[in-house]
């Protein structure tokens, strides 16, 4: 399974690195959504710099929502997708794959969305630990739900909106808790912010037994 | 309004949407029986 | 509430079509729908005729006795819906499926109806319409998270799709409920506001009785209104089923032709 997943998780990541297509619109719609959020809530009320948090993991967020559909889109695009259920590539490892994919994905916007506020918020992080721990538990459960709902909106035809209809309730949760998580470490308390890393694990892990078991039943479909 | 009339109106908004709801699932149900032979139309 | 206008006509030579029955009712559930009107009747005589008025919340108590058991139900259906979503992975059978939606169904407008009365206990109570408390923001999401539900019951006519497709949101409710509660708690406590929804501990005697009463009326509408939702799924299938197998007909003898 897991030799599997490398399959497809390089698949997935070489066809980014050929087509740029994060790079190329992903990344500079992060940048823009900072931008933003600067028009929205004037750097001069000190508004900005408090909201941090909140606002690096919405444009997290949101910027899954595009990887997820972007996974999935370069399968259906040329009827991929049958290739993929008559190969005899294990579904739990595709699964795997194409999370793994998602979340390196994530990873490298996040670190970018970091950068972004420092230099643009005139955010002062601390607590680095306790940040990239955060990053990486939320990450894995973004990913993991992301590609669940990813393949089971693939096979419909309203998928633009399904998506974010079935996501965003559903990570909630995740957002509500990194951004706990952040707040914490920024402030110089990160301590405080474990309970909520155990439950962006424990969501992690709900969505990745969930994924290895359903996304096979739902790429029958797409 | 005093606090009655914050009563009246919850109640009455549950019971509005409670029945408008019973009732759109009965009538569909009825017109729908129709067009189903009578052995099909229930599994219970 | 169909026991007054529900006629089973006598079955006769000439209207062979009604042997059946002519609906959703059955003996069984008119009984149901008996029963839950009186306890509905009864509840409503505890609320505002039997019972004072609370000595915190003054009169919008009598709210409480809605607000609370119908989010309760709600929360009942939701594990009912996700019990129904893993037994339909499991059994692959249709019955399965459709108590999952059902009560999905009945669920999110029971959520909703929460939110709106929670709303109508809130401007007294607090002065605003919305406060960010730990349960109506959960109740919120979860209505949201029904929504989506509901969307996806709608993508695709393919009783098997659809069934599988709801079965992994569907049992997944269950899950996204707890997390929910959970981190939705956690958050507000930090604030340590005043819990605003704080039961009265002390409530007894007969607030505490007709509180217990109503939630118990609640589940028994629930029930009613679930199993009426499961038939017209049922036949919302037959028909369907048939349509398609008309449609497949017509091509065939098209072809022929």
């Amino acid at each position: 399974m897991f030799r599997d997943a490398a399959l497809v998780a390089g698949k997935d990541l070489r066809i980014e690195l050929r087509s740029r297509v994060a790079i190329n619109q992903v990344l500079p719609l992060a940048v823009l959504l900072l931008v933003l959020f600067a028009f929205a809530l004037d750097p001069d009320t000190g508004l900005l710099v408090r909201a941090t948090p909140g606002l690096f993991w919405i444009a997290t967020v949101l910027c899954g929502l595009l990887a997820v559909q972007r996974a999935f889109a370069v399968e259906t695009a040329d009827g991929v997708t049958d290739g993929l259920r008559l190969s005899a590539l294990d579904t739990g490892g595709l699964f795997l794959g194409k999370a793994a994919a998602v979340a390196l994905q994530l990873i490298v916007l996040q670190a970018l969305l970091l950068a972004g506020v420092v230099v643009l918020y005139d955010a002062a992080p601390s607590g680095w630990l306790m940040l990239v721990v955060t990053c990486g538990t939320a990450t894995a459960g973004i990913a993991a739900a992301g590609t669940l709902f990813g393949v089971l909106a693939a096979g419909v035809r309203v998928r633009e909106t399904l998506l974010p209809l079935l996501l965003l309730p559903v990570l909630a949760p995740v957002l509500l808790a990194a951004t706990r998580a952040f707040e914490a470490a920024f402030e110089g308390r990160s301590s405080e912010g474990w309970p909520w890393v155990g439950l962006l694990a424990a969501f992690a892990l709900v969505y990745i037994v969930a994924g290895l078991f359903g996304f096979g039943a739902l790429l029958e479909e797409s | 309004m005093n606090e009655w009339g914050y009563v009246i109106a919850g109640w009455a908004v549950s019971a509005a949407v409670l029945v408008a709801y019973a009732l759109w699932i009965i009538l569909r149900g009825r017109a729908l029986s129709k067009e189903v032979p009578p052995e099909d139309r229930r599994w219970m | 509430m169909t026991s007054k206008f529900a006629v089973d006509l006598p079955i006769s030579a000439d209207q062979p079509s009604l042997a059946g029955p002519s609906g959703t009712g059955s003996g069984g559930t008119r009984v149901l729908g008996a029963l839950t009107l009186v306890g509905i009747a009864l509840v409503a005589f505890l609320a505002f005729v039997a019972t004072p008025a609370d000595s915190d919340m003054g009169d919008t108590v009598r709210l409480i006795y809605v607000h609370v058991p119908i989010v309760s139900v709600a929360y009942l259906g939701i594990v009912i819906a996700t019990i129904g979503s893993i037994a339909f992975l499991w059994k692959r059978s249709e019955w399965w499926d459709l108590v999952a939606s059902s009560s999905a169904e009945v669920s999110a407008v029971l959520m909703g109806l929460t939110l709106v009365v929670g709303m109508i206990w809130g401007k007294p109570t607090w002065g605003v319409y919305w406060v960010w408390d730990a349960r109506l923001t959960s109740t919120l999401v979860l209505f949201l998270l029904l929504l989506g539900y509901q969307a996806v019951r709608r993508t695709s006519v393919d009783p098997w799709v659809r069934g599988k497709r709801s079965a992994i949101v569907g049992l997944l409710l269950l899950p996204n409920v707890l997390i929910v509660n959970r981190s939705v708690e956690w958050w507000r406590s930090l604030h340590q506001e005043p819990t605003l929804l704080r039961l009265d501990p002390t409530i007894e005697g007969l607030q505490l009785f007709t509180l217990v009463l109503a939630i118990g009326v609640t589940a028994l509408m629930f029930v009613w209104l679930a199993v009426h939702r499961f038939r017209l799924a049922w036949l919302q299938d037959r028909v369907d089923r048939r349509l398609l197998v008309d449609a497949i007909e017509d091509r065939r003898s098209e072809v022929t032709v």
